[in-house]
This record gives C-alpha cells, sequence and structure tokens, in this order.
C-alpha cells in the first residue's frame, strides 16, 4: 500500500511533502488565535474539495449541490446530540448513511435516464434548494430559528464530544484532510478509478468495453456524499449553531466547489492548493480592506469576483498543473 | 451569491409603499394565504383568483426561462448569472423611473435593447473564448460574474427592496365572480407579446434561421460560412434582452432586492427543465406551470414553503419524463 502511495514521486516531491506535513503538523506552534482559524477553514475547504474532486475530477459527475451533504451530516450529528446526548462520532454512523442516501437518489433520478451534464448538475442544486426549505419547516431541528449546541466554558479537549479549542478543531481537519489526499490517491490508483477516469474521458467508450457506468458513477456519487458529511459533523461542533439558511445556502455549494477547480479539476492537490489561495486571498482582501478603511458591504466580494475571474481566464486548468511543473514535479501522476 | 430569500414574492414588511395593493383578493397570493388559510369555508372563486394569478405571473417567468432555454439551446452555455442579470434590468428600470417617472411597460424596448447590448458584449468579450472549455469552468465564470453583479447591485442599490408605483397599481378587472388584477393583466399579456416576437424572429427571419442552423449544427454552420460567434452573442444578446424584458415586466407584480438574482436563477433553471432544455415553447408551459404551481402552494400551505413543490415538480417530471414536458430528448 505504502508502495502504490509513492509510486511515481520523485525525491523532489517526497521531499517537499514532509516538509509541508512538518510544517503543518507545526502551525499552531506559532500561529496566532487568528491565522488558526484561517488554518481552519483552508483544511475545512480542502477536506470538502477533495471530497467533490472524486465525484467532478475522477467520475466527472458535476455537483453544484454539495451544501447538502455538509447541512444533512451537520443536521443529523448536531439533533441526534442535542436530544438524546449521542456523541457526534456515533452521529456519523447516521449521518454518513443519510448523506450516501442522498446522493444516492439525486444520482439515481439522473443516472438512470443517462441524462448527464446540465441536468445533473441543476438536480444537485434544486435537491439542495428542496432541502433547504424543508428544513426551515421541520419543527424538530427548530426549523428557521435554528439548532444551537450546548456551549459550556470548558477549556480542554473532549475528542470524543468534539468540545474543544480550535486547536482540536485544527488538528481533526487536518488529519481528515490527509486522509482524504491518501484515500483519493488510493482509489484513483485502483480498478475503480481507472473506471472512473474512463468514464469521465468517454463514457460511451467506457460503457463499449463493458463498465458498469451506472454503479460507477452512483459508487463516485456515494462515497463523495458520505466524506463530505464528515465535514458538516465538524462544521455543527465548530460553529454550535446550524441555520438552513447559511447551511444549505448555495454560496455554501459553490465555496466548496471554488478549491478545486481554482486548484485544478482532477488532480489531487487542487483542492489543498486552491483551499489556500481562496482562503488566503479573502481574508488578505479583508484585512486590506480594513486598512483602508473601506467599510462597503459587498465591496470584498466584488474583488472576490475578480480574482476568480482572471484566475480562471489565465490559467483555466487550475493553479496546481501549472504550479508543480514550476516546482519540476512533473510525471508524479496526479 | 449570499442572501437567497425563500419567497422571493414577498416582502411585506420591507416595503412600505404599495402595501396595500399587495392586501387585495389574490394580488399577491403568498401574502394573503394565512388568513385564507384559517377560514372555515374559502370560496371557489379564491382558488380561481389565485390560480389566475399565478397563471399571469408564470407568463413572465416563462419567458425569464425562454432567455436561458434560448442561449443553451444555441450556445450550449448555461448562464448561471440569469437571475442577476434580470436583477440588473429590474435596478435599470427603477432608476429611469425614479428619475422620469416613465411606465415600466414603456421602458420595456429601451431596456431590452440596453440588455441586448451588454449581453452581445458579454457574450463576445468573455463567454465565446469559453465555449470550447469544459463545463465547471463555463460555471465558474458566470458564477464569477454573478457574484460580481449581485454585489456591485448591493454597494449601488443598498440591500433593501425596491419596486416600482404605477397610477394602475389597485385596479382591477372584475369577470362576474373572478378578479383580474390589472397589473398581472398587463404583465401577462406583455410576456407573451415579446415572446411571440421572438418566436416569429426565429421562425420567419432569414437571421432566426441562421443562428437555428448554428444550433443544430455547429460544423455545418461553419461549413456553409456563417459568422457562429458573431451568431453566439447575438443570441446571447437575445437571452439577455428577454430576460431583461421579464424583469421590467415582473417589476408591475414583485419588488427587487439585489440577493433575489440567485433565487431568480434557479427558478430559471426548474423551469426549463420542467419545460423541455432547449425548447422554446416548453420554458412557457413550464413557466405557467410552476407559476400556478407557487400561487396555489401559497395558498393551501404556507407561503415560504412553496418553491419546495416547484422542486417536487421538477423531480416528478425528471422521473416520469427526464426529457421534460416539451422537450424532444435527453440533452
Amino acid at each position: 500500500m505504502i508502495a502504490r502511495l509513492t509510486e511515481g514521486l520523485t525525491p523532489r516531491a517526497l521531499a517537499l511533502l514532509g516538509l509541508l506535513l512538518a510544517a503543518a503538523l507545526a502551525a499552531p506552534l506559532f500561529a496566532g488565535d487568528y491565522l488558526l482559524t484561517v488554518l481552519i477553514l483552508i483544511f475545512y475547504f480542502a477536506y470538502t474539495g477533495q471530497a467533490w474532486n472524486i465525484m467532478m475530477g475522477f467520475a466527472g459527475q458535476l455537483s453544484l449541490g454539495h451544501a447538502l451533504y455538509v447541512g444533512l451530516g451537520a443536521y443529523a450529528a448536531a439533533s441526534l446530540f442535542v436530544h438524546f446526548g449521542i456523541a457526534p462520532w456515533l452521529g456519523l454512523i447516521v449521518a454518513a448513511p443519510l448523506a450516501a442516501l442522498a446522493g444516492a437518489f439525486i444520482g439515481y433520478l439522473a443516472f438512470r435516464f443517462r441524462v448527464g451534464g446540465v441536468y445533473f448538475a441543476i438536480l444537485t442544486i434544486a435537491v439542495c434548494e428542496f432541502a433547504r426549505v424543508g428544513f426551515d419547516h421541520l419543527g424538530w431541528t427548530n426549523g428557521s430559528s435554528g439548532l444551537f449546541l450546548p456551549v459550556k466554558q470548558f477549556s480542554g479537549n473532549d475528542l470524543w464530544h468534539l468540545r474543544g479549542q480550535p486547536v482540536m478543531f485544527y488538528y481533526l481537519l487536518l488529519t481528515a484532510t490527509i486522509a482524504a489526499l491518501v484515500g483519493c490517491r488510493l482509489l484513483l490508483t485502483s480498478r475503480i478509478g481507472y473506471f472512473w477516469l474512463a468514464i469521465r474521458e468517454d463514457e460511451e467508450a467506457a460503457r463499449a468495453v463493458g463498465i458498469d457506468t451506472f454503479r460507477y458513477k452512483m459508487l463516485a456519487v456515494v462515497i463523495s456524499a458520505a466524506m463530505t458529511s464528515f465535514a458538516g459533523v465538524i462544521y455543527a461542533f465548530y460553529y454550535n449553531n446550524l441555520f438552513p439558511e447559511q447551511v444549505f445556502h448555495i454560496s455554501r455549494s459553490v465555496e466548496i466547489i471554488l478549491a478545486p477547480i481554482v486548484g485544478g479539476v482532477g488532480t489531487l492537490f487542487g483542492p489543498i492548493v486552491g483551499a489556500f489561495i481562496l482562503t488566503g486571498l479573502a481574508e488578505t482582501l479583508t484585512s486590506a480592506l480594513n486598512a483602508v478603511g473601506v467599510d462597503i458591504p459587498g465591496a470584498k466580494q466584488v474583488f472576490y469576483g475578480v480574482c476568480l475571474l482572471s484566475v480562471i481566464v489565465v490559467l483555466p486548468d487550475g493553479v496546481w498543473p501549472w504550479l508543480s511543473q514550476r516546482l519540476g514535479l512533473k510525471g508524479r501522476g496526479s | 451569491m449570499a442572501g437567497l430569500v425563500p419567497a422571493i414574492h414577498v416582502f411585506p414588511a420591507k416595503s412600505h409603499e404599495g402595501v396595500e395593493a399587495r392586501h387585495k383578493a389574490g394580488h399577491d397570493a403568498g401574502a394573503r394565504s394565512p388568513r385564507i388559510h384559517r377560514d372555515s369555508f374559502v370560496p371557489i372563486d379564491v382558488y380561481l383568483n389565485v390560480a389566475i394569478g399565478g397563471v399571469l405571473t408564470g407568463l413572465v417567468y416563462g419567458l425569464m426561462a425562454l432567455g436561458l432555454s434560448v442561449i443553451f439551446g444555441v450556445v450550449r452555455v448555461v448562464n448561471f448569472a440569469h437571475g442577476e442579470m434580470m436583477t440588473m434590468a429590474m435596478y435599470a428600470v427603477i432608476t429611469v423611473f425614479a428619475a422620469l417617472h416613465l411606465d415600466p411597460l414603456v421602458l420595456l424596448v429601451p431596456v431590452a435593447l440596453a440588455m441586448f447590448a451588454f449581453g452581445y458584449l458579454v457574450q463576445a468579450s468573455i463567454i465565446n473564448p469559453f465555449i470550447t472549455r469544459p463545463e465547471h469552468s463555463q460555471f465558474l465564470l458566470l458564477v464569477a460574474m454573478a457574484t460580481i453583479i449581485v454585489n456591485v447591485l448591493l454597494i449601488v442599490f443598498g440591500p433593501d427592496a425596491q419596486n416600482v408605483q404605477v397610477s394602475y397599481a389597485f385596479d382591477s378587472y372584475q369577470i362576474g365572480k373572478i378578479i383580474v388584477d390589472a397589473t398581472k393583466l398587463y404583465a401577462g399579456i406583455a410576456a407573451i407579446v415579446v415572446a411571440g416576437g421572438l418566436f416569429a424572429f426565429f421562425q420567419y427571419t432569414s437571421l432566426g434561421t441562421a443562428i437555428r442552423a448554428c444550433a443544430d449544427n455547429y460544423t455545418g454552420a461553419l461549413v456553409v460560412g456563417l459568422d457562429v460567434k458573431h451568431l453566439y452573442a447575438l443570441t446571447f444578446g437575445l437571452g439577455t434582452a428577454c430576460v431583461g424584458a421579464a424583469g421590467t415586466i415582473l417589476l408591475l407584480i414583485f419588488d427587487v432586492t439585489p440577493s433575489a438574482g440567485p433565487a431568480y436563477t434557479l427558478l430559471a433553471f426548474v423551469i426549463v427543465i420542467t419545460g423541455g432544455l432547449g425548447s422554446m415553447p416548453g420554458a412557457l408551459v413550464g413557466g405557467v406551470l410552476i407559476g400556478l404551481t407557487e400561487a396555489m402552494a401559497g395558498l393551501l400551505f404556507t407561503p415560504s414553503a412553496k418553491s419546495m413543490f416547484s422542486f417536487a415538480i421538477l423531480v416528478l417530471v425528471l422521473l416520469l419524463r427526464p426529457q421534460g414536458i416539451m422537450g424532444r430528448r435527453a440533452a
């Protein structure tokens, strides 16, 4: 397994990876509170981006409603915790299959008739919106007035109940991101991964050589949805409050998608690089605007939009393919 | 794309002008429904009034979706900034109305022309290079544009709902027991006229035929010497002109906020898929169906849940007839 992970990596790439890992592990020692929250956000987007990338980057199915899986995971774990005191890790046993089921439902509707592409993408948005309005009216999760997790003054870290300091969430998300990276690398070099790539490149041809495209596309959706729901669980216990209007909002889905697209769709490091660039950009913009004393609501988003527009026009394949070439890491198979 | 409002039609608390107009029977089914719902006896003509209002509003929805359908059918690009472009046109109307007090229906032609120019420029300068790129790349491009539009509108016009006060806002026509609001009636008629004009253009002019040729066979169109990039830009312009006209008409019925854009984009998607992606009559039929569904759901259930019913219709259509009601084949 280790051999499969490192196969095709140049020594230079391995050294860089080790360096990055060490930096990420040591970061909380040097980073202040603010920087730590930014890093938490970065790894949150890196992880969810990696999960989204399985669907779009590997199997070629464009999902624009990943907030659905985040929201289902968050709501399932949080409401079980609030109502029955069930720990989030046990809640995950409910949350992940729930999200997978939702993904399977969307996949079944769309793939059954081979209505791919645009239909699938819009169906994902529509189901996410359906969930948003639905949770707005669901009394058990307190509807549109929001679900709040009990917060106590607590200085320790309780990993089992996910109650603790930002440092705990940082290491949790870092672990999740690394696990996702390793998992994706293993998936991509496995039989399933090759089937996915075949489907992404030419679905007709894939079917012609005997790949059960329906089954493998469903598998991609289900894995991606279950993975994303874990990010939702962390989201719920990190922020301690959930509003359908925020969690299922279409801009949450867009945020998840941005990092892998800017970083490079279908690459293993794209989501991570993209998350660093985008979150860094957003935070820099905020502090720059604050420094100048500009406080116009929406100004940040306009700059953000312009930057995004520039990236997508100048580097259509994303930043990572370009960056890896610059760093001399070409031929690493990612 | 911030602040998607669940009930995009109803801003009773935010707007002080024209509140009375919204309290007439059937003027806004959503705002009134809780009271109607509590009545033990609901006369049949209330249903009929709400249904007619829903159909007339749905025609305007259909016109909005028609723009999306035309763009997708020819350029094969999904305009994820569609609703945002509509709010742009709506704010243009509000600005001109505030300065000159011209009726929105008079402004329909100039606003549609301005939106045509805008759409032509956007396609010619930004989107044309993206035509051969993958879908997610186009998606990101248009989402970036949508973000910019929403937030520029927010900076310029502020977050509050704005509307247009016309002299006939309180008028209505009564036929027997049925009461139809003048604004909704004019809106429905205007939507039909604009849509009819577009149908005629595609069917009977040589330019329209050329555009249809591009849609049917890209390579063939290139071979016979059509300037495809120019025709694509024209088509995108027509699509934005359509949505500009729809926005102008819709101002007769609804208020506008900068954050309403994404909700309208989604509504247009739902309508177009329900009716059949790429089918022009399908967009109108889908619009009427969704308008009617939302109005009836607002009356029978809670208004804030009415968009759930349009999504349910979408799922039903995809289950039973995936190519859409009027669609010929799955894309």
